[in-house]
């Protein structure tokens, strides 16, 4: 074990497992040997300075960097314990139950409806039309963006404002009915007014799904994740609950980062 | 040395605004100087444009004009060989030329002599019968009456009505002999000589004589040309941008093959005209002068045009679109079709319609496969022999009669206002589907 910290949880409580998890992108490690466990209904924070290796931790979860040339995986990485680079295992099976949300809103340059339907329409989960809107509304009524936008479904996503662009991404992620939703940096982009509400709308989300956060704002982690795992240089340093990782840090590299005297 | 004792010593030397200033002079001049040379390279073209449509328009307007004399015509059985039978193939089959020439000698009786009768006979065009013959096929109970009837003239004196060439005798470029020119000035002066809107110029293919000539065949000829292009070089070069752009792996192969594409889209055209002539002539006996071949070795032409377009327009389908997609559980396929695709295609489409340009006014390449025929038959299908419209204007531009000479003008009118058509669509399509990321 490489990792200064290994946690050691009772198998059932982890959605997500990492054994030894290493990531290469052509010569780069650019994640090394990292054990992690993320727990159901929970948020995990992941922090770290930049290129620590948080981002490709978080895209390995849902095979993303599969489509980065040059990247390989090794090491374990399971999801409800089956293994998520299982040769067997199709990575659109994967993606319908682990969803994600962009740092900058990508919403579809179509309609609101048709940016939210594109989803369950692609895996075939509305059998008509009905059941189609009635996905469309929940996921739109979830993603708290209902009450704004219920009146110009059909207009263009790309017209919305920045902060209702990255809930619309949250509603769509939503849409297909993952159970775990990773989210790489989704206030990045966004005014403090649309991140608050977009915090909000993650601790709501919180007693549905898993939530795997990468944050470059530690106000950000400690508000809304219940976990929290730093990383630097590809390594992953610690883990703990959140309020102990940003009150009593084990190491001293947390302890540093945090402080902000260094990242 | 303190900051502020270094700022003195260079202000003492000279002021830092006080050479700016110096300097701005030069800077402005300099900009001036560069805007003019731009203007005026931008004048140039435009004048070089302006000489070549007015020179152009000015040679060929009057093609889309014809001259007509009026003369009356008596169908008269005997003279057209056709004795009591007047079922409608004796109808086709009868002499109409005799009745023309009957019906000039009695407008002209001064003309006695042979040789004066024959002139006489020649200001009326050869085809001019055609109109006779449809007349009356329509209308048999003409037989033995007489009819005021406007036939197509003969192209030298179209040239000379149309004042193409003089009139006067003795003067060098006159085609007309002493009594042509009296008869004329004798028709005109009956109100007997008109031009009228020239049908036969769009509707009849490729004649010897110009006052027959057309542009219909070329014109079926370059579209069927096109639309085997189209349906050859779209699909295919799509699927080759497709494949390239999203799903090649990005090697020393793939690397290499782009090389290869970008270096076709130089290859001289007459090269491809080659290539056809030898594989889909000599190797797959495809048939001459046709325009499924002549679409083949243009669909290889702006393959290459195509290609670049496409896959610059999928490039600028931004990547987070892409993630987007395939996070939501897309196939790399659905990402493609669902995403990519739709967001590209106005620009695949602009590329389409500019390579099709190109391909339309393209000439080398078809000369290579036989296409410089001529060919009188309107094509019927991409596989019988046709002419093409840049080489349509090839051939007039090499026959030596000066009708052909606002022929071959206005067969180039018809060409750019092809082009034309073509390039503003392509405008048009970005302009109402461009988008910004």
């Amino acid at each position: 074990m490489n990792s200064p910290v290994t946690v050691h949880l009772p198998l059932g409580t982890a959605k997500v497992a990492a054994r030894s998890l290493s990531v290469h992108y052509g010569e780069k490690h650019a994640l090394q040997s990292v054990d992690l466990e993320i727990r159901a209904g929970e948020v995990t924070a992941l922090i770290g300075p930049s290129g620590c290796g948080k981002s490709t931790f978080l895209r390995c979860i849902n095979r993303m960097n599969d489509m980065v040339d040059g990247a390989r995986v090794s090491g374990s990485l399971t999801l409800d314990g089956s293994d998520i680079y299982d040769r067997s295992l199709d990575v659109v099976q994967l993606r319908a139950r682990v969803g994600m949300v962009f740092q900058k809103p990508n919403p579809f340059p179509k309609s609101i409806y048709d940016n939210i339907a594109y989803g369950p329409r692609i895996h075939g989960l509305a059998r008509n039309q009905d059941e189609l809107d009635e996905i469309v509304m929940t996921s739109l009524e979830r993603a708290g963006l209902l009450a704004e936008v219920k009146d110009r479904l059909t207009e263009s996503g790309t017209g919305l404002s920045g902060g209702q662009q990255q809930r619309l991404c949250i509603a769509r992620a939503i849409a297909v009915g993952p159970e775990v939703i990773l989210m790489d940096e989704p206030c990045s982009a966004l005014d403090p007014i649309a991140t608050a509400k977009v915090e909000e709308l993650i601790d709501d989300l919180r007693d549905n799904y898993t939530i795997v956060i990468v944050t470059h704002s530690m106000q950000q982690a400690a508000r809304v994740s219940q976990r929290t795992a730093f990383f630097h240089l590809g390594k992953l340093i610690e883990v703990g609950d959140t309020e102990q990782i940003f009150t009593n840090p084990q190491q001293p590299l947390t302890q540093g980062y945090i402080t902000g005297r260094f990242g | 040395m303190t900051e502020t004792t270094q700022m003195a010593r260079l202000g003492a030397v000279r002021p830092t605004a006080e050479i700016v200033a110096a300097r701005l002079k030069r800077r402005h001049n300099a900009e001036r100087r560069f805007r003019a040379v731009g203007l005026g390279a931008v004048l140039l073209a435009l004048g070089f444009l302006g000489v070549l449509l007015f020179t152009i328009v000015g040679n060929g307007i009057t093609a889309f004009v014809q001259t007509s004399i009026r003369v009356d015509v008596t169908f008269d059985p005997a003279q057209l060989g056709i004795e009591g039978d007047t079922s409608a193939d004796a109808l086709a089959a009868a002499n109409y030329q005799a009745i023309i020439k009957q019906a000039l000698y009695r407008t002209f009786p001064e003309a006695k002599t042979r040789g004066e009768q024959r002139q006489l006979g020649a200001m009326v065009s050869s085809g001019a019968d055609i109109e006779l013959r449809k007349m009356l096929i329509a209308d048999p109970a003409l037989l033995g009456q007489t009819r005021s009837v406007w036939l197509l003239a003969d192209d030298d004196i179209d040239m000379a009505v149309k004042g193409h060439i003089p009139r006067q005798p003795g003067i060098a470029g006159n085609r007309l002999s002493d009594n042509e020119i009296r008869w004329l000035d004798e028709l005109e002066s009956r109100g007997a000589v008109k031009t009228r809107f020239n049908t036969l110029l769009w509707t009849s293919g490729d004649s010897r004589e110009p006052e027959l000539a057309g542009l219909w065949g070329a014109v079926v000829g370059s579209i069927y040309s096109l639309i085997i292009t189209l349906l050859v070089s779209f699909p295919l070069g799509v699927a080759t941008s497709v494949y390239l752009e999203e799903f090649a792996p990005k090697n020393r192969w793939t690397d290499l093959i782009e090389v290869n594409i970008n270096n076709l889209a130089a290859v001289p055209s007459v090269v491809f005209g080659l290539l056809g002539l030898a594989v889909f002539l000599n190797i797959f006996g495809m048939p001459r002068s046709a325009p499924l071949v002549g679409g083949l070795v243009l669909a290889l032409i702006c393959l290459p045009t195509i290609i670049i377009a496409a896959r610059a327009a999928m490039k600028a389908v931004p990547p987070s679109i892409r993630e987007a997609a395939a996070g939501l559980g897309a196939s790399k396929l659905q990402v493609v079709t669902d995403h990519v695709l739709p967001l590209s295609m106005p620009g695949i489409l602009t590329g389409t319609i500019l390579g099709m340009a190109h391909a339309l006014g393209e000439t080398a390449p078809l000369l290579m496969i036989g296409m410089v025929a001529f060919i009188v038959d309107i094509p019927a299908t991409p596989l019988d022999p046709s002419a093409v419209l840049p080489v349509q204007v090839y051939l007039w531009a090499d026959s030596p009669e000066r009708a052909f000479v606002e022929r071959t003008s206005a067969a180039i009118m018809v060409l750019l206002l092809f082009l034309a058509l073509m390039n503003l669509s392509a405008i048009l399509l970005r302009k109402k589907f461009e988008r910004r990321w």
